[in-house]
């Protein structure tokens, strides 16, 4: 209801306006003549005035503001490509001298590495040879001795068999037909015993 | 009662009388916002122009904004000939706009809702386009009214046409303006008057209309400033390239 009170009371105030308007209302004050040339005349001074400043004073100093902004942000965009490239290039010339550095380093150790086994071989070498010196010596000795060894047997043997022969028989006996009898002995077993 | 929705665009003397021969160019309220319009204009682009710093401020950014935003408009619709013209196309859009702008503040006076304004304006735009058009092309700017690929019967009509639209170019231009401006303030006039009749009770209704319109308006006056703009780059744009 109030509702309805309402939204009827702006309704017939629509009218009434619309009436109070329509009375007031005398033509568009466009229309009217009287200060056309005034209008003109402000018009032109004005919009001349401002024309005239704007563009002799402003507008260059605007534009020479965005040239001069628009070239100092190129120069520092090339300012930052060219220190990146230095950067680029510094950074190249580090792994350079890093790669470099282990390869010098390789090849101070492998040098290192093979004088070390030339050390070695050459005192192996060395003691070979004198094992080798020793080894012949010895042989050497053995040769001699093996050498003295049936004429050394057999005098033991003639030696023991003449007192041998003395304490079984109890007459002396030439030691030099023992002799001969022991040596033909010898050589006729001496490859039995010594043969090598 | 409400006071009339079109006096508001009445005017009226502001000091003496001031004759020069038979014409009277007395100082009016139209003149004071002619001239609060350009000092503004003026005193927000030197104050954008002074300083010259990588990172600007606001004000210089909303002044080099506007050229940029101005220039791209020119270069887009009229390409790079038209570039000598482009302080008058500013200054002919920032006058539009701030005189839009000012008549949107309560109790001022809205320059651009009076024809004879936005006339001299167009007016001075079609006699300048049509005059740039025959210095650079000579008689050939007639064949602006000869469009090519046309077939033979049908010529002597679109000669017609085209004549006529392009005689009512300063007619359309000035009337689109000023309709626009008055239209718009003659409603949130009525509007206004809607709300103080109808009281508090009723009032509410046409208020929040009058705010929304409030919106719209401030939208129609960079629009209308921005359509003045770009129709007289585009005609600039047929005197100074003629494609037919």
């Amino acid at each position: 209801m109030v509702k309805k009170i309402y939204f009827q009371s702006i309704f017939f105030s629509f009218f009434f306006i619309k009436e109070a308007f329509a009375a007031e209302s005398g033509g568009m004050p466009q229309l009217n003549p009287e200060f056309w040339v005034s209008q003109i005349f402000w018009l032109i001074l004005t919009f001349g005035i401002m024309y005239l400043v704007l563009s002799k004073l402003i507008l260059p100093k605007i534009s020479n503001n965005l040239e001069s902004r628009k070239s100092q942000i190129l120069e520092n965009i090339e300012a930052a490509e060219k220190q990146r490239e230095d950067s680029d290039a510094k950074l190249k010339e580090y792994d350079e001298i890093i790669s470099k550095s282990k390869l010098e380093a390789n090849s101070i150790f492998n040098q290192a590495r093979e004088k070390a086994l030339k050390d070695i071989g050459a005192k192996r070498e060395v003691l070979d040879k004198q094992i080798d010196n020793e080894i012949a010596e010895a042989e050497k000795e053995i040769d001699a001795l093996r050498k003295n060894a049936p004429d050394k047997i057999n005098k033991i043997a003639i030696e023991t068999s003449s007192e041998l022969l003395q304490k079984l028989i109890g007459a002396e006996v030439n030691n030099s037909s023992i002799s001969a009898i022991v040596d033909d002995l010898s050589k006729r077993n001496g490859n039995k015993y010594y043969g090598n | 009662m409400a006071a009339n929705p079109m006096s508001q665009f009445d005017v009226y003397r502001i000091g003496p009388e001031i004759k020069v021969g038979a014409f009277d160019i007395s100082f009016t309220n139209a003149s004071l916002f002619m001239i609060l319009s350009t000092v503004s204009i003026l005193l927000i682009f030197n104050l954008g122009s002074k300083k010259n710093s990588i990172l600007p401020n606001k004000i210089q950014l909303l002044s080099e904004l506007s050229y940029t935003f101005v220039s791209k408009m020119i270069s887009d619709t009229a390409g790079s000939k038209a570039k000598p013209y482009f302080a008058f196309i500013f200054s002919l859009f920032m006058f539009v706009l701030f005189c839009n702008m000012f008549g949107m503040i309560p109790y001022t006076f809205t320059v651009t809702s009076h024809i004879i304004v936005t006339f001299v304006l167009a007016a001075f735009i079609f006699i300048g386009v049509t005059v740039i058009g025959f210095i650079k092309h000579g008689f050939g700017y007639l064949k602006l009214f000869v469009p090519s690929g046309v077939p033979a019967v049908l010529l002597p009509l679109i000669v017609v046409i085209e004549i006529i639209s392009y005689l009512s170019r300063p007619i359309s231009l000035s009337v689109r303006l000023f309709a626009n401006m008055m239209a718009g303030h003659t409603m949130m006039k009525v509007f206004g008057g809607f709300v103080i009749s109808l009281g508090i009770v009723g009032g509410w209704l046409p208020l929040s209309f009058s705010v929304a319109l409030t919106g719209l308006e401030i939208l129609v006056a960079f629009l209308q400033a921005y359509v003045f703009a770009i129709l007289t780059c585009i005609y600039l744009n047929d005197a100074l390239n003629l494609h037919h």
